[in-house]
């Protein structure tokens, strides 16, 4: 290694506002995501609840098949398949709620059978109708039970919007990409990215962690 | 589309290249994340200070850098410090590591799950720690594992696309020149997605298969209906494989 | 290194000097002494937290004293004093003087990854190094003597629990202990099981000279099987006779207290 030196605190201070800026783009792509995420996967839960296996059979395919394919992959096919009116980060808002609601159904799943069944038998003997008890009794304690789900989601999911640099929507991994592409230095921004992501998903884990343990 | 069709049938041996990539990247990247996830498992749950804190670091390092800014770094930058990696190596070593790092979690979580009075019963027969751990604990704990692994290894397949971006030739790859040849997205991604949800859902066959064995010898052994062994488990990411790991 | 009991003449097989055993701020163990001769067969009773259980697990190594001694056959255990200083003793040292202790669980702690012969071979293969051979023979001899023979290759979850608890008795002997340790080895087993256990361990009390240090509720097997029963009480021993005596002549108002509460 010669003086020109392998990194410059020069070029660190350069980049930085580009990525700050694509930090904004990556927070806002997680919080649509996971609102996407947290209000479909409660529809598929309860639909995965339907009496008829006509409903369950071809929606359990949809969602596995989701959940065990490449979101990258996912993502670039969609922004193919659509017109070119529509903005990317909508594309990439909707793919990553989507590919998210199938795992949060699961935790919905979960969060609904952790209901006791005393629970239901309560509301029944109340003879309180069927979509009350879901809304007044059910829902309320399953949410409770999903919260750690979401948190622990919202962090993955945060760390997986770089993907969004295949269909070129310009959040904080794009950035650092492209000044590396122009100035043929991509140390900084690189190295900058990967810290600027611990340095956010690090203390929301933590929090989530101890959100866990507070309602377990 | 019959074109599409005989476009599909010239491209079959490049998809198979691309299949043996994907493999090679995922059981390769698989293998290296259980040896770093044993390493930084059992690192992570010593009483001693100086190899407990770096193992906490290291993992909280990887999980924490995302996937895809560590492919890229691996790509990029490291070749300027003057190491330089073949693709495959630098996608196996970026998904070894991140994986590893969640599969860490699992280990110590597993681990910490067995019962203290196995230990105790192998210190009482005067066994070895490494004997203790190989023929006594891991045992149990693989058990607990395998589920939360199998998650795992669905994850790493799906993150190991991300190598059509460092040049590789996966399945992703061929997916990409099968639109290209074909001009139809919708056939030929369809087809790329089919391929991968194929090679997840036999993963999963083989994870439920070593999961029912692993059960059996420790005298859980239901015999496994086919259910068991062909239904796909619920895949999570590995955020949440981490917050089972003590429970499970 | 396992010298026949007998030949080791009068030095004691355990010997506690001076130890302490703290779980944080809560002394269980106030520089406790005592010790046990070759080939005795001693009952350690009062009440729970009074340290029994504790001295059986300092034993075993399963807990580090916090000051003292502990000598087997004489030879130091855990920690010995090294000029002035408490020194702990090496793990390879320690192995040696392990290979003499065996002990029984409460939760019989058996690993269900193995069969019944697996677990009682294991040790005596890979510690002692017999051949395998040698070690399934010995095991069959076991488990016939624990009248577990039938259930040779089951897996252990596969057992109830008084049939888990013989065969965790049969693996503690397959080691050819010189001091066994009983730790509450019936209080997780049902009532009408309990009878078969005590029987097993009679069994090997009349044709061993094993020295036995046991902890247990069951007061007429204590009185039946050993020649020693030790009171404790917060740490000290308060009161020490042989059975007769003990249970039915004690002089301590802490054993008198103890033993109505107990026998009823």
């Amino acid at each position: 290694m010669n003086d020109e030196s392998i990194w410059s605190w020069e070029t660190a201070w350069d980049v930085l506002p580009a990525l700050l800026r694509g930090l904004v783009v990556t927070i806002e792509a997680t919080v649509v995501g996971m609102v996407i995420a947290s209000i479909l996967g409660l529809l598929i839960a309860l639909a995965m609840r339907a009496p008829t296996r006509w409903v369950r059979g071809p929606l359990r395919f949809i969602v596995d098949f989701i959940r065990m394919t490449p979101l990258l992959v996912q993502l670039v096919f969609v922004y193919l398949l659509s017109p070119p009116e529509i903005p990317a980060l909508v594309i990439g808002f909707v793919v990553l709620g989507i590919h998210y609601a199938t795992y949060m159904s699961e935790v919905y799943r979960a969060g609904i059978e952790a209901v006791p069944q005393g629970q239901w038998e309560a509301a029944t003997a109340l003879n309180l109708p069927k979509a009350r008890t879901w809304r007044a009794i059910i829902l309320p304690q399953a949410i409770r039970n999903t919260l750690p789900g979401l948190g622990n989601y919202a962090v993955s999911m945060f760390k997986e919007t770089p993907f969004l640099f295949a269909i070129s929507v310009v959040e904080m991994y794009t950035e650092a990409q492209s000044y590396g592409a122009n100035t043929f230095s991509y140390i900084e921004p690189l190295t900058m990215v990967g810290l600027l992501f611990l340095i956010v998903s690090y203390p929301t884990s933590l929090l989530v962690r101890r959100m866990e343990i507070r309602l377990a | 589309m019959s074109d599409d069709l005989q476009l599909l049938i010239d491209s079959l041996p490049d998809l198979g290249n691309g299949v043996l990539v994907t493999l090679q990247m995922t059981l390769g990247g698989a293998l290296l994340a259980m040896v770093v996830a044993l390493v930084l498992g059992f690192g992570a749950r010593t009483p001693s200070l100086w190899v407990r804190a770096p193992s906490r670091v290291v993992i909280e390092f990887f999980r924490g850098t995302s996937l895809v800014v560590q492919i890229f770094w691996l790509f990029y930058v490291l070749p300027q410090f003057g190491f330089k990696m073949e693709a495959l190596a630098v996608a196996i070593v970026a998904l070894g590591l991140n994986y590893g790092a969640y599969a860490a979690e699992v280990v110590r979580g597993s681990i910490e799950s067995v019962p203290t009075g196995q230990w105790e019963a192998a210190t009482a027969l005067n066994l070895g720690w490494l004997h203790k751990v190989r023929r006594v604990v891991f045992p149990q704990a693989w058990a607990l594992m395998i589920p939360q692994l199998a998650n795992l290894l669905i994850q790493l397949l799906k993150g190991s696309a991300l190598a059509f971006y460092i040049t590789l030739h996966d399945v992703y790859w061929w997916t990409d020149e099968l639109q290209r040849d074909t001009r139809d997205t919708f056939f030929s991604f369809g087809c790329g997605l089919i391929v991968y949800f194929v090679i997840a859902y036999i993963l999963t066959w083989g994870m439920n298969w070593l999961e029912e064995r692993a059960k059996r010898r420790l005298g859980r052994g239901t015999r496994p209906r086919l259910r068991d062994v062909f239904g796909l488990k619920p895949g999570v990411p590995s955020e949440i494989a981490r917050m089972k790991g003590g429970t499970a | 290194m396992t010298t026949s009991t007998s030949s080791t003449g009068d030095v004691p097989a355990i010997e506690f000097k001076d130890v302490v055993k703290r779980f944080g701020d809560n002394v269980v163990l106030d520089k406790l002494n005592f010790s046990v001769a070759q080939g005795d067969r001693v009952t350690l009773i009062g009440p729970s937290g009074s340290g029994k259980t504790t001295i059986l697990r300092l034993l075993m190594t399963l807990e580090e004293a916090n000051g003292g001694l502990i000598l087997i056959d004489g030879d130091p255990y855990t920690h010995e004093y090294k000029g002035q200083k408490w020194v702990e003793i090496p793990e390879k040292r320690r192995r040696v003087v392990r290979n003499r202790v065996g002990m029984v669980f409460q939760q019989f702690n058996l690993f269900p990854n193995m069969t019944v012969i697996e677990n009682i071979i294991e040790a005596p293969i890979h510690v002692l190094g017999k051949s395998k051979a040698e070690a399934v023979a010995r095991g069959e001899e076991l488990l016939e003597q624990v009248g577990m023979s039938e259930k040779r290759d089951f897996k252990t979850n596969q057992l109830s629990g008084g049939q888990q608890q013989r065969v965790a008795i049969a693996r503690a002997l397959a080691m050819d202990p010189e001091i066994l340790l009983l730790d509450e080895v019936t209080s997780a087993l049902d009532p009408e099981i309990v009878a078969d256990v005590l029987g097993v361990l009679r069994e090997i009390a009349e044709t061993t000279d094993i020295t036995m240090l046991l902890v247990t509720h069951e007061m007429q097997f204590a009185r039946e099987v050993s020649n020693r029963v030790l009171m404790f009480d917060q740490g000290q021993i308060v009161e020490e006779a042989d059975p007769e005596t003990m249970f039915t002549n004690p002089t301590h108002a802490r054993t008198k207290e103890f033993l109505k509460a107990v026998l009823g």
